[in-house]
């Protein structure tokens, strides 16, 4: 290859095609980025106009907009839709993609064709969600969670959102094998374990979770197909099945895919937080040891789901134990991000805003999950929307706002056009007021009896749900805010060709911007760790060596 | 604080306010010191930052403390289900039948009702049954949730301290109807109580009777 094409920003190298199929076959991992975070902008919208029309019909109890048929399927796609295509694939997916080869200093991910089938099937699966809702029979209306016997006596298209699910795991899985060989086997000379960014090691702990836990959700589809088709009682009572077996190895898989989806933006926020506080990192390696421990905990936890079920009472005990210790991990991150602000020298620029508001967020998420780690506090909150706002908070004001800090702070670096800042500051606080506004009162009506996947509501709860509409309008305009501000930096943003946009260590810096097509010209050769700061001990240095 | 209007309420009520007293005392040391932080070590009053890596003491400290407390709240816990869970022998038994989307109450005596009557300072033991999906049986006040599943025998049980009317809801997702599925509990004084029992055995006698006749009816006519 020519010097000159090494030099070609990915989005203009001309490989075996053109145009849009030199995206959909590319097989370069910045490419493939790119394409999930196109995807999951689309599902997402999805997600949020569900998630604003049942807000929407709750303003008041009764009938305000919808039916309660409608309603129950606008809750079930809101569900699937913003969990298994956006907060699943979202952070490893694009931002993983597009920065993990960059990050340990290779070419690329270790297989390349694997990578692209996996956004395949990914689009694929998520195409499958949106053709339930127009074939005849209606979409699922069963809740994400697919409970059965409700979910076998149902005469909606749940089968189609089943396979799709079932897909989209396929999907998962491969990448996970993916991300894993690539941080044993492509990292560049020099980089050892602990000199791997923080992102790295979570997407690590993250892909192990994605190829150990995704195959049970398959196997519980296949069993579901040889229960329906060879009649063996497995999970439905009508057959002598047992509809407590499906919410166990459901929980499997679903629990620790809520670490699928929390850990990628944990290690964004270890990535940002010492760039804008400009120091090294508090206690790297319990960071990076607590993701992992996460992950193994995490496991172990699923059960926690089915207080209310009925399980022996050791089984109750050992989960709720194993549920508060999973906390500890979370707890050592928290207080390890606050004390890298310790002596730092702190800009706020948006991606650090957002990184701060995930700390807050995501500590009120966490912290109301030990709540119902509790075995006699969870008996009478849980399927209240007390769950339902707990889970917004580690999933969207944690997740969520992990997914906006990574825009932020690693758009203008793919694209090489900077956002309008001022913009991006009224967005935040849009995103961040409406989100509390939101999703908090769930909290106070949860814990007053609220039961969660209502359609009608007793009127003493109409107050709360009213505070909390009120609360989706101002997130939904914060929301229209970012996108259009960053859609239009696309556009017609400054243009940066700056390598160091904030003065980050890692190595996406120190390649050009945006990357070309190669990444590296020569692959690097580390000898340091990532986040070292040397110039702020310059000073002391010399004035050591004066006297 | 909602109504507390059964024996175990107060154990629920006391590990849920030290949990959120614990988590509250958390959540505003870590904002107050990232406020304090961003302000203190802002770029433009501190330059120049310096490079700490870690502290193991610190480290080993707040893995401990926090390890402590959740094993407290996990205790708190664990003896407060263990009331919700152990009924005692004399309890009186009730059957609860759940269905899309009502819910029906069976007394020992055979004697029914879309309600749930029951005399205040006694326990009452719930067999819960289902018809078809998977139910909830939710009475917020009281402080239970049991899920009933079809092919399963869960119980639960309470002990209604003051007389009342209390809100029945299903809280597992069961389909089109899953948001009315309401009923209440009525909680009347022993006296008033048997009263009401009395009634329903009348009623139901009259209607054996009637029936009965009927059919006597019938068969005449053929």
């Amino acid at each position: 290859m020519s010097s000159e094409t090494t030099h070609v920003s990915y989005l203009e190298y001309q490989g075996r095609y053109k145009g849009l199929r030199g995206w959909i076959f590319s097989t370069d991992h910045k490419r493939i980025g790119i394409m999930y975070l196109i995807a999951a902008t689309v599902f997402f919208a999805a997600g949020v106009v569900f998630g604003f029309l049942m807000r929407l019909e709750l303003l008041y109890p009764g009938k305000t907009i919808v039916s309660a048929q409608t309603y129950n399927t606008f809750f079930t796609l809101h569900g699937v839709i913003m969990i298994f295509l956006f907060v699943i694939p979202g952070l490893p997916a694009i931002f993983g993609n597009f920065f993990l080869p960059i990050l340990i200093g290779a070419k690329d991910v270790a297989f390349p064709r694997l990578n692209l089938l996996s956004w395949w099937l990914y689009v694929i699966g998520g195409a499958l969600v949106l053709l339930s809702i127009l074939l005849p029979g209606g979409p699922a209306d069963t809740g994400w969670t697919f409970y059965i016997p409700y979910s076998v006596r149902t005469g909606t298209n749940v089968i189609f959102t089943v396979f799709a699910a079932f897909i989209l795991g396929f999907s998962s899985i491969l990448t996970g094998i993916n991300f894993v060989t690539t941080i044993h086997r492509l990292r560049a000379p020099g980089m050892g374990w602990f000199k791997m960014p923080l992102f790295t090691w979570s997407l690590y702990a993250t892909a192990w979770i994605q190829v150990l836990a995704t195959p049970i959700i398959g196997i519980t589809l296949l069993l579901i197909v040889v229960e329906r088709v060879f009649g063996v009682g497995l999970f439905d009572p009508a057959l002598g099945g047992d509809p407590v077996l499906f919410q166990h190895l459901f929980w499997i898989y679903s629990h620790p895919a809520v670490y699928i989806m929390i850990l990628p933006a944990m290690g964004v926020v270890s990535e940002i937080i010492p760039v804008f506080a400009h120091r090294t990192i508090f206690g790297y390696k319990f960071i990076a040891f607590s993701s992992l421990a996460i992950a193994v905990f995490g496991s172990l936890v699923w059960a926690h789901h089915m207080f209310a079920a009925g399980m022996s009472d050791f089984g109750q005990f050992v989960f709720s134990l194993l549920t508060f210790l999973v906390a500890i991990p979370s707890a050592i991150k928290v207080f390890n991000w606050t004390a890298t602000l310790y002596k730092g020298s702190i800009s706020l620029e948006p991606p650090m805003a957002f990184a701060l508001a995930f700390i807050f967020l995501f500590s009120i998420g966490g912290l109301t999950g030990v709540m119902q780690g509790a075995l006699s506090v969870d008996i009478h909150i849980t399927d209240t929307s007390f769950i339902v706002a707990h889970f917004h908070y580690v999933m969207f004001g944690g997740t969520g706002f992990g997914v906006f800090a990574a825009l932020h702070y690693w758009l203008p670096k793919m694209f090489g056009r900077m956002y309008n800042k001022k913009a991006a500051y009224s967005a935040f606080w849009f995103l961040f007021i409406g989100f509390n506004v939101l999703y908090f009162p769930m909290f106070i009506m949860g814990w007053l009896g609220m039961p969660r996947r209502y359609y009608d509501y007793l009127p003493e709860y109409t107050i709360y749900h009213q505070i909390s509409t009120v609360g989706s309008w101002i997130l939904i305009t914060g929301l229209i805010i970012m996108f259009t501000n960053l859609y239009l930096s696309l556009k017609r943003g400054k243009k940066v060709t700056a390598r160091n946009i904030w003065g980050g260590e890692t190595l996406e810096w120190q390649i050009e911007t945006p990357p070309t097509y190669e990444n590296f010209e020569e692959i690097p050769l580390i000898t340091e760790g990532p986040y070292e700061y040397k110039d702020n001990d310059q000073d002391i240095l010399e004035e050591k060596e004066v006297v | 604080m909602i109504a507390q209007s059964v024996n175990y309420a107060h154990s629920v009520d006391e590990a849920f306010l030290f949990i959120l007293i614990v988590s509250v005392f958390f959540l505003v040391l870590i904002t107050g010191l990232i406020i304090t932080f961003i302000i203190k070590y802002n770029r433009k009053k501190n330059p120049k930052p310096t490079n700490i890596h870690g502290n193991l003491p610190l480290e080993i400290l707040w893995t401990i403390i926090p390890t402590v407390l959740v094993l407290i709240m996990f205790w708190y816990g664990w003896t407060g289900y263990k009331e919700i869970t152990s009924p005692p022998d004399d309890s009186m038994e009730i059957d609860v039948t759940a269905q899309m989307w009502v819910w029906k109450f069976t007394y020992k005596n055979g004697i029914t009702s879309d309600s749930l009557y029951i005399p205040v300072n006694r326990p009452v033991k719930a067999h819960l049954t289902s018809l078809d999906v998977n139910h909830s049986f939710y009475i917020p006040e009281f402080r239970i949730k049991k899920d009933v599943i079809p092919g399963r025998k869960n119980f639960t049980w309470f002990i209604a301290d003051k007389v009342g009317k209390y809100q029945i809801l299903c809280a597992e997702y069961c389909g089109l109807n899953h948001s009315y599925m309401l009923n209440k509990v009525i909680v009347l004084t022993a006296d008033e109580f048997s009263i009401w029992m009395q009634e329903k055995l009348n009623e139901k006698n009259n209607q054996d009777t009637v029936s009965a006749d009927n059919i006597n009816n019938q068969s005449v006519a053929k």
